[in-house]
């Protein structure tokens, strides 16, 4: 446990030392906020579906920028094997970086708590789908973190390791459109599959163990597949 | 204190370490030498768990790695090839992030970083990004990482490859300081350095272990044999290789050419460690001939290296 700290806050300040972070941020900043507001005063009511209703697309291209570098780099120059050679397990370093990653999506998330904030100077603000959207926020990014962090256990250049992670959360994404082209047998278990569904319910407010339950299983999926791949390579 | 079983390795169908046996002792500084591609970096790299052997086992102090991988981490500090440290850290974050790691209390990191960096000529140092350091520099920040938690076992993969002859000394002089309680590995390829600095030599090929013996024993092996250099003015060749061939029953004369005009120049090897320049230069007292050059040249480690490295 304690090494996992120590991992976890080294990657957690490696984000805030390179430039990566802040560019990254801003990028995200930028696009919500733009994608937001230039429909927001069309709509005329004071929530903010509008903003979980993008957020799942938007975070499949942004997460696996954020999590690229944990291992690639590593192998990269090399320091894997350092990282190795220390008295530390696969599942401490896998956990370790999962938690800097989703901490710093987190952080990139924080800002935007301004957006209910203003416009509940505007209208009245309904407190649950805001609280319940900021919380499948996070289950979402941590998703999308297990699964950038593994794409990035597997290859040792970084622009591979977003687009395979980019490729995989998109597909998450937009699994639950593509039912229309799915021989009906399947169709529910595609439609379960699908991040997007189970985001939109949560930021509906509606917290539903199901919803809950599937988010952390992707996270599970997703380190566990980074273990066996760092077993293999050993 | 280490005991290395039948160890092997194969990437793909590739062999890379075939059965290696060694049984390493306290305190002992063993050097591992070979050509290059002689998995020798190999071989260091599952003794400190970062590659899983193929078939074979490791015992550190009676724990094998394959079931207690961690424990044995504990037990060893390793610098790996070229130092690959995280280029974009300030040293001292660096080192402070190695103690979290190597479980040092948090009172006596600072402590423990100020003594590092006496040994190992890092004060200077301290508060430069990674990046920004030379190659020695490096070497010597992955020299702290590997002692930062007193191990008793130290791993070095060729720490002094690619420095300048200062630091290669330096290098040196701090193996043989901490030699002294700790128990060293090291690889290297650089054939004086593992005579100075080493109790004992494993020579592998091709994976496989060619030579295993004390420095000074591997010494004594190659002095076993002599060469002669012997150079002779206005000399007929032929006369000269029968007349040179009698002085001893067991040599061999070969005629080399010379660069130079009217010298020809000859090699005289001999199995035995008797001295033969005496004998020579009585034989020459006999005719008429005049020497440019008689010089015994004895067998080094070099020549044994190449004896047991040949085809590679």
């Amino acid at each position: 446990m304690k090494q996992i700290i120590n991992i976890a806050a080294k990657e957690f300040k490696d984000y805030f030392i390179s430039p990566i972070a802040y560019i990254v941020i801003s990028i995200f900043l930028v696009v919500t906020g733009w994608f937001f507001f230039s429909t927001f005063f069309l709509f005329d009511t004071a929530d903010m579906r509008n903003f979980f209703s993008m957020l799942p697309i938007i975070f499949s291209f942004v997460i696996p920028a954020v999590t690229m570098r944990l291992f690639s780099e590593e192998m990269n120059i090399g320091s894997y094997e350092i990282l190795l050679t220390m008295p530390v397990s696969f599942t401490d370093i896998a956990v370790g970086k999962f938690l800097a990653a989703t901490l710093f999506s987190a952080c990139m998330l924080f800002p935007t708590l301004s957006y209910p904030i203003f416009i509940s100077f505007i209208g009245e603000v309904d407190p649950g789908p805001v609280i319940g959207g900021y919380i499948g926020s996070i289950l979402l990014s941590g998703a999308f973190c297990a699964v950038g962090i593994f794409a990035s256990s597997l290859t040792r250049n970084q622009i591979v390791a977003f687009i395979i992670g980019a490729a995989i959360c998109f597909t998450l994404t937009i699994l639950d459109q593509l039912l229309f082209f799915v021989p009906s047998y399947i169709t529910d278990i595609m439609a379960f599959l699908g991040a997007d569904a189970h985001f939109q319910s949560i930021a509906k407010g509606i917290i539903d163990s199901r919803d809950i339950l599937y988010f952390l299983s992707v996270i599970f999926i997703g380190l566990f597949g980074t273990y066996i791949v760092m077993q293999e390579r050993n | 204190m280490i005991e290395v079983k039948n160890l092997t390795k194969y990437y793909n169908n590739f062999c890379a370490v075939d059965g290696i046996n060694l049984e390493i002792k306290k305190g002992e500084i063993l050097g591992l030498l070979g050509p290059n591609g002689a998995g020798k970096t190999t071989t260091l790299r599952m003794l400190t768990g970062f590659f899983k052997p193929t078939a074979g086992d490791i015992m550190v102090k009676g724990i094998s790695i394959l079931d207690n991988t961690l424990e044995v981490k504990e037990l060893m500090g390793y610098l790996p090839e070229s130092a690959p440290l995280y280029h974009n850290m300030l040293v001292y974050d660096y080192l402070c992030y190695v103690a979290k790691i190597r479980n040092i209390k948090g009172d006596k990191i600072d402590s423990r970083l100020k003594e590092l960096s006496e040994l190992c000529g890092l004060s200077n140092i301290m508060h430069q990004s990674i990046n920004e350091l030379s190659k020695g520099l490096k070497q010597r920040v992955g020299l702290a990482h590997a002692m930062m938690n007193d191990p008793e076992i130290l791993i070095l993969d060729e720490p002094t490859s690619g420095l300048d002859p200062n630091q290669i000394a330096e290098i040196r002089e701090i193996i043989k300081r901490i030699g002294k309680e700790k128990t060293i590995i090291f690889s290297t390829h650089i054939l004086s350095e593992a005579e100075a600095t080493c109790d004992r030599i494993v020579i592998i090929n091709k994976g496989k272990i060619v030579a295993d013996d004390s420095t000074q024993k591997l010494k004594n092996r190659a002095a076993s044999g002599s060469t002669i250099n012997l150079s002779l003015y206005d000399v007929n060749g032929s006369d000269a290789l029968q007349i040179l061939k009698s002085v001893a029953p067991d040599i061999e004369v070969s005629k080399k050419e010379s660069s130079e005009k009217g010298l020809i120049s000859f090699e005289i090897q001999s199995s035995t460690s008797k001295d033969l320049r005496k004998d020579i230069y009585l034989k020459i007292k006999e005719t008429d001939w005049v020497i440019a050059e008689l010089k015994q040249e004895s067998q080094t480690l070099e020549s044994i290296f190449h004896e047991l490295t040949k085809g590679n």
